[in-house]
């Protein structure tokens, strides 16, 4: 079963909900949002290829949608990481971003 | 890999005055729940044995079956987003103002 799988989008799909419905931050409908993100997955795919490369972190085949095998590109995998960790980095972000900035609009004094 | 995210990140909040760390509890706010709800995924699925850390390149310490750097993990990390987010935003306000 690709259990990291079925986790991974149930995130991404939280951080959505959590953006535009329970906090309201609406970061995905920002420029600011995309473009920090932009830069954030350039270096996920750095640090993470480097995790995942060298097998500091492995992961089971039965959890992914690839195999275990370790390769740059193919077979589930982007930058030796399993696409699963795109989706897990995206949703980690996106709700950390969110809560900072509801967080901030909250302890800001009213205008 | 966290030492080479943070010589990464930090030098934004000189170059772009942010006032991210001169805002710790708003930070604590942000990042512990999230981290939180990471961290007890990542214990469950360590645990299930979806995914491992290698004992010779991780620190030997654990902490329920979690090397240390893996808690670190997940205060580094949402920190150098929100870094990154806030550069961003005082990077486009600057390219406002001419």
């Amino acid at each position: 079963m690709t259990s990291y799988t079925v986790g991974a989008s149930v995130a991404v799909l939280a951080a959505i909900l959590a953006d535009l419905i329970v906090l309201r931050t609406a970061l995905l409908r920002s420029r600011t949002w995309w473009t920090a993100y932009g830069i954030v997955v350039v270096f996920q795919l750095l640090t993470n290829g480097w995790l995942t490369g060298r097998g500091i972190v492995r992961y089971s085949d039965e959890a992914i949608l690839g195999t275990g095998r370790i390769v740059f590109i193919g077979d589930g995998r982007i930058a030796y990481a399993p696409v699963e960790d795109l989706a897990f980095g995206f949703a980690l972000v996106l709700m950390c971003c969110a809560m900072w900035v509801w967080t901030g609009a909250r302890t800001r004094p009213p205008r | 890999m966290l030492a080479f995210v943070l010589i990464g990140t930090l030098p934004l909040h000189r170059y772009y005055r942010l006032s991210v760390l001169r805002a710790p509890m708003r930070l604590l706010m942000a990042v512990v729940p999230v981290a939180a709800v990471f961290i007890t995924w990542d214990l469950l699925a360590t645990e299930a044995g979806h995914w491992w850390f290698d004992p010779a390149q991780t620190f030997a310490a654990r902490l329920w079956g979690l090397p240390l750097e893996e808690y670190a993990f997940f205060v580094v990390i949402p920190l150098a987003g929100i870094l990154t987010f806030e550069a961003v935003v005082v990077a486009r306000a600057r390219r406002r103002i001419p």
